[in-house]
């Protein structure tokens, strides 16, 4: 059924019908929306063997979902910057603890300067984690990545918090006519969590125990070998999810013109203007194509290393900045594709939501194509300023 | 009079109770004739530190006011420091710090801007609203009972403990300037209306419950007092001499020497 929504319904809805036993959350700008349709519903009826609790913090909100998980509960939270990095101390810990714990980031900014605007510094904080992590372009996109995220974070390989990130304000407030999801499609995608082991009273068990030097490493080891293991689990519900729903939104990356001379990368929402320049671009005789990366973490090194290991220059575009290094996504590519011949150019754009225009990315990929830059890092769009350094 | 307000754009909604806490802190600093610095979190109550001219101002993290305020009370001892912010952010996300601060009884003045809202977050339960209260934005009646920020107060060992009303700008500059001429953590639970998303606690439901306690409630009564509920007591609950966080740390020391 297509239906006119704003992100935070398409994000809402389909999280409704995932039927999750406890959503917890704390408001904050600009997720606030998703989480107060959850509790329209709920106090409509339609959460069916659910319970809403509006927490006290983002730190509350977060171990009570442990607490909930760990009970055997399929949970749901969302929230963003100064809220997510509230929550890293829990989402570390649940992650080790192994629990499936769903949420979603509505991308924004980090203090200070205090700014409620979209870049992508908020969910880097989470990137060694343990925690899967995924970028969606546009509103369809995370209405279908909901189920998967569950089916995925749930497989008893994988057993990790995933985390859906969506790009605050552009995301989130916009309108989009979505196909919104029938119960019956998620029904027969999704079983009912059923954990091998959680809190009960008929197989006990004990979590987050104290582990001495002679054990901890093995568990940390296996953390990463399930996620390793999710790269593959992930391809197939990926795959599975284009059956079922009849859109494919591609595997952990998808690729606009493969085998271009120059490839640009990104991710999140800029992906939707950049496929618009890329194309028109091409019409004016340039080589260039474009890979969106869907799955930041597992980082699809693989898949990035056959998309991108043979072409000439790559164009990165980051939204946030590992300060003291470059941007962490072209770190990241220049570790995957180490070795090979190809020529880097690394900008970090649209910080604290300054506009990242068609014009704007344009230009930038002309300026790479006719060669009027160098390889290397550099900030674009912002006012050149003088430091007054007192 | 002028010479405290910044020229920054107030943005709050009209009619808010927090330009009654502007106006009255405003005078209050003027007769006070301090240096001061005003810590705020986050929330619209928190915005009040752009707008008055302190020796520095910080808009902190949320719900963290007290916490960084308190460091520069510990290193900056000569200034008036005051925390202005919304009783979420003092009340809820940063419960736990309030409740130090008590404990410390360091010179700090927390005026809490109390409208029962996340004003800013657009209208949910805060932790002093009634519990089964439905107010607008909400979709069902509140399930969390509502925090007594005067017992909280007493029980967590400030030495200063008053109630006002932000609409009653004369009482209230009375009040604060009591809080900021004594020695210890003070609290002012500023009762203010949010003509927004409070269509509960607004200007005619307060002005017909508030009234102003004559004096000091003896120890006896004080309890009663604090329970209160039909009618709510403005003034000064308890106040108190006690040895400051300043002097406990300058006692420990010396613990060595003597
Ligand atoms: C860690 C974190 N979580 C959530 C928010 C979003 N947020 C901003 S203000 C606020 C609540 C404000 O309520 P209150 O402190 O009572 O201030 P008021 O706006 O009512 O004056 C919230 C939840 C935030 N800024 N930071
Ligand atoms: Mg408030």
């Amino acid at each position: 059924m297509k239906k006119v929504v704003r992100g935070f319904y398409a994000v809402a809805y389909s999280v409704k019908l995932c039927r999750p036993s406890v959503i917890c959350a704390y408001p904050i700008t600009p997720q606030t929306e998703i989480v107060e349709n959850l509790a329209q519903m709920y106090a409509d009826g339609e959460l069916e063997n659910c319970e809403y609790i509006t927490a006290e913090s983002e730190f509350g909100a977060a171990s009570i979902l442990v607490g909930a998980s760990a009970a055997g509960a399929r949970v749901f939270t969302a929230t963003c910057s100064q809220g997510l990095i509230l929550m890293s101390e829990i989402l570390f810990n649940a992650a080790g603890l192994r629990l499936p714990i769903v949420l979603v980031n509505t991308n924004r900014a980090l203090s200070a300067p205090l700014s409620i605007w979209n870049d992508h510094q908020d969910f880097m904080v989470l990137r060694d984690a343990g925690i899967i992590q995924v970028h969606v372009e546009n509103n369809q996109e995370v209405h279908d990545m909901i189920p998967q995220a569950y089916k995925i974070a749930e497989d008893k390989k994988v057993l990790l918090p995933f985390m859906i990130c969506m790009d605050g304000f552009k995301l989130t407030h916009a309108y989009e006519p979505i196909d919104l999801l029938e119960q019956e499609t998620v029904d027969s995608f999704l079983p009912p969590y059923k954990p091998e082991y959680y809190l009960t009273t008929k197989k006990p068990i004990a979590m987050g125990c104290y582990a001495p030097p002679p054990f901890y490493m093995e568990f940390r080891v296996a953390m990463q070998n399930a996620m390793l293991r999710a790269k593959e689990i992930m391809r197939k519900v990926f795959r599975e999810w284009a059956e079922v729903s009849g859109r494919d939104w591609g595997e952990h990356l998808a690729v606009d013109y493969p085998n271009s001379r120059i490839m640009v990368v990104a991710m999140g929402s800029i992906v939707a203007p950049l496929r618009k320049v890329v194309k028109e671009l091409r019409s004016e005789g340039l080589d260039v194509g474009l890979v969106k990366i869907r799955t930041y973490r597992p980082f699809p090194v693989e898949d990035v290393q056959k998309e991108l290991g043979s072409s000439e220059k790559i164009i990165v575009l980051d939204r946030s900045v590992s300060f003291g290094y470059e941007g962490p996504l072209s770190i990241d590519l220049k570790a995957a594709l180490f070795g090979r011949s190809v020529e880097f150019y690394s900008y970090i754009v649209g910080l604290g939501g300054r506009d990242t225009s068609k014009d704007f990315l344009a230009s930038i990929i002309r300026n790479v194509a006719h060669n009027k830059e160098k390889p290397g890092w550099a900030f674009k769009g912002y006012k050149e300023f003088e430091e007054v350094i007192p | 009079m002028k010479e405290l307000r910044t020229d920054a754009w107030v943005q709050w909604c009209p009619g808010c109770g927090n330009y009654g806490i502007l106006s009255a802190l405003q005078k209050a600093l003027i007769d006070i004739n301090r240096d001061f610095s005003i810590v705020g979190g986050i929330g619209c109550s928190s915005r009040i530190v752009y707008y008055l001219k302190g020796s520095f101002n910080v808009h902190t993290l949320h719900g963290r006011a007290i916490p960084v305020a308190s460091g520069i009370k510990l290193s900056k001892p000569e200034l008036l420091v005051i925390v202005s912010g919304g009783d979420g952010d003092i009340l809820g996300i940063g419960a736990g710090h309030f409740l130090a601060l008590g404990r410390r009884n360091l010179d700090l003045k927390v005026f809490i801007h109390d409208n029962a809202v996340y004003g800013l977050t657009k209208g949910q339960a805060g932790p002093t609203l009634p519990l089964n209260v439905k107010l607008k934005a909400m979709p069902y009646a509140n399930v969390h009972d509502a925090i007594n920020p005067i017992l909280l107060a007493f029980v967590s060992g400030y030495t200063f403990i008053a109630r006002a009303y932000a609409y009653h700008i004369r009482e209230l500059k009375e009040i604060m300037k009591e809080a900021m001429k004594h020695r210890g953590a003070a609290v002012v639970d500023i009762l203010q209306p949010c003509t927004t998303y409070n269509d509960l606690m607004t200007r005619e439901w307060f002005e017909e419950r508030i009234y102003y306690m004559d004096s000091i409630p003896d120890r006896s009564k004080l309890f009663e007092k604090m329970l209160e509920k039909e009618k709510i007591p403005l003034g000064i609950f308890f106040k108190e001499e006690k040895e400051t966080f300043e002097e406990r740390l300058k006692k420990a020391k010396l613990y060595k020497q003597s």
